[in-house]
């Protein structure tokens, strides 16, 4: 946990428009460690999804810096999950491969390596719209994983799918990525699900936004996000992030 | 298959009785009418000499074989159809292609293509038989104009509607914008280009009958243009209905065309 992979210091990002000038994100600093999941909640429309964006490199940053490790690789995750209708689930895994010119033959035994220990190679020249929305997700994940990324960025990679789903997927997320051995920065709006996937939860102030708080999360049992639910400290944690988020309707 | 249950076969043989049903009524229709034309031009309710008649259209087919060679006229008008849908597809996608791509152009010309697309192209018959002679290049040059514009229209506008999900996965991976043209774009628009294409052949046989009214000396719009001077009412009804023909075939061939498009995907199933 002590190797920092990505340190971001005095962010600053506005947007234009003719009328008026936005400020999006504000001095917002953190570091995010080698193999930790960190979970970013915030209230919605704060500028999160704009964070992950700069992170991307889909969006020029304003001031600040944003220094990471050497040859990192990033892999992004979109809101849904985007697999292409006119691809096979093998071809769709492996776009990413293909757009960034590495299809080497190990690249791709790599890939269908992941496809089968995920289950999913027996759908391999299936089209996406034969899978349910769970497994979707799962492809995308592999997709984003065969590129072999340092950080994974989720962008609420569940808010598509329902509550069972969801509770399922991410438990299922959870265990490939820590299989995979994989630093995640994850974002939400979804308290309990930060508490339970994540290592670290930070809490982004309104926008413009910055860090509010910041929070180790350590469970009595940590083993995986459905039971994480049940621990006792769950509420607590749970219970001050609710109180920072400072929620009015 | 034979797993399928009582009901489901019951089903099966209830849509598939219904297409017959249809195709049956479609076709009663079409007899009916001519048959009733018919009679009604034999019992001279109707002047055959305005309103022709099946019999006499039939007549002036077979006349036509023989002494006008009709097979020419088809051939020609078809052959001007082909060339001038071959033109305006090409021309329209590498139009639009670039306008997705140097997105300052499409604002430049974005005004301008809709003036030129609202434009009735019939008051510019006049000009093309100046500029590009009374031949057959006024005629492509016509059809061109009716068709070139709505394609390049309806080919941007599905390429800039495209998911951009799609879109900001592929940038998330660095693509170029190349890259984001073959792999997304063009995939995910495969049927809204089918149907431009569909809707390009038809707004190229209107082009180039269009053409062929205004300056010719063969095609089946000449054939009416000349029926109509002559008052031969019996050759511009023949016309007519061979046209009608004409673009049920093409219909048909773009179809077709579809189907092989689509079953490069079917193959792939498997």
């Amino acid at each position: 946990m002590e190797n920092i992979l990505l340190k971001i210091n005095n962010l600053s990002k506005k947007y234009h428009n003719k009328t008026s000038e936005i400020k999006a994100i504000e001095n917002l600093s953190l570091n995010v460690y080698q193999d930790e999941i960190l979970a970013i909640v915030g209230p919605s429309g704060c500028g999160k999804s704009t964070l992950l964006s700069i992170l991307a490199g889909l969006e020029e940053k304003g001031e600040g810096t944003i220094t990471y490790n050497d040859n990192y690789k990033i892999g992004y995750m979109l809101q849904n999950d985007s697999l292409f209708p006119w691809l096979t689930i093998l071809d769709n895994a492996l776009i990413g491969l293909e757009i960034t010119k590495n299809k080497t033959k190990e690249n791709i035994d790599r890939c269908i390596k992941l496809l089968k220990k995920y289950g999913l190679y027996e759908f391999r020249n299936q089209y996406p719209n034969s899978l349910s929305g769970g497994m979707r997700q799962r492809v995308a994940l592999i997709r984003t994983l065969a590129t072999n990324p340092e950080l994974l960025l989720l962008d609420e990679p569940y808010s598509a799918l329902d509550y069972q789903t969801r509770l399922a997927l991410s438990s299922d997320m959870y265990n490939i990525i820590k299989n995979e051995k994989k630093t995640v920065i994850l974002i939400t709006h979804d308290i309990a699900e930060a508490v339970s996937m994540a290592d670290r939860v930070i809490v982004l102030s309104k926008r413009p936004c910055s860090v509010k708080k910041e929070y180790s999360i350590i469970l009595e049992n940590k083993l995986n996000p459905i039971s994480n639910r049940k621990d006792p400290k769950f509420n607590y944690y749970y219970d001050m992030i609710w109180r920072d988020l400072d929620v009015h309707i | 298959m034979s797993t399928f249950s009582k009901e489901h076969l019951l089903y099966i043989k209830k849509v598939r009785k219904e297409k017959i049903l249809v195709h049956v009524t479609q076709f009663l229709i079409i007899i009916l009418f001519f048959l009733l034309w018919e009679i009604m031009a034999k019992k001279n309710l109707i002047n055959t000499f305005l309103y022709s008649s099946p019999s006499q259209i039939i007549q002036t087919i077979i006349s036509l074989i023989k002494q006008q060679n009709l097979v020419n006229h088809i051939l020609i008008t078809f052959y001007e159809v082909i060339l001038s849908f071959v033109i305006s597809c090409t021309v329209a996608f590498i139009i639009a292609t670039i306008l997705w791509w140097k997105k300052f152009l499409s604002r430049v010309f974005e005004p301008y293509i809709t003036i030129i697309n609202s434009l009735p192209k019939v008051a510019l018959g006049p000009l093309i038989i100046i500029w590009a002679g009374a031949s057959m290049k006024s005629i492509i040059v016509m059809s061109l104009m009716i068709s070139l514009f709505i394609t390049i229209i309806n080919l941007y506008q599905s390429f800039i509607s495209t998911n951009k999900n799609y879109i900001t996965l592929l940038k998330s991976l660095k693509a170029s914008k190349k890259d984001i043209f073959l792999k997304v774009i063009l995939p995910s628009n495969r049927a809204n280009i089918i149907s431009t294409l569909k809707i390009n052949m038809s707004m190229n046989f209107i082009g180039i009958i269009m053409g062929e009214l205004l300056v010719s000396k063969e095609g089946l719009g000449y054939l009416i243009m000349y029926g109509s001077q002559v008052f031969n009412i019996n050759l511009v009804i023949t016309s007519i209905i061979i046209l009608g023909i004409l673009s049920l075939i093409m219909y048909y061939f773009i179809t077709y065309l579809e189907k092989i498009a689509t079953k490069n995907r079917q193959v792939k199933l498997k």
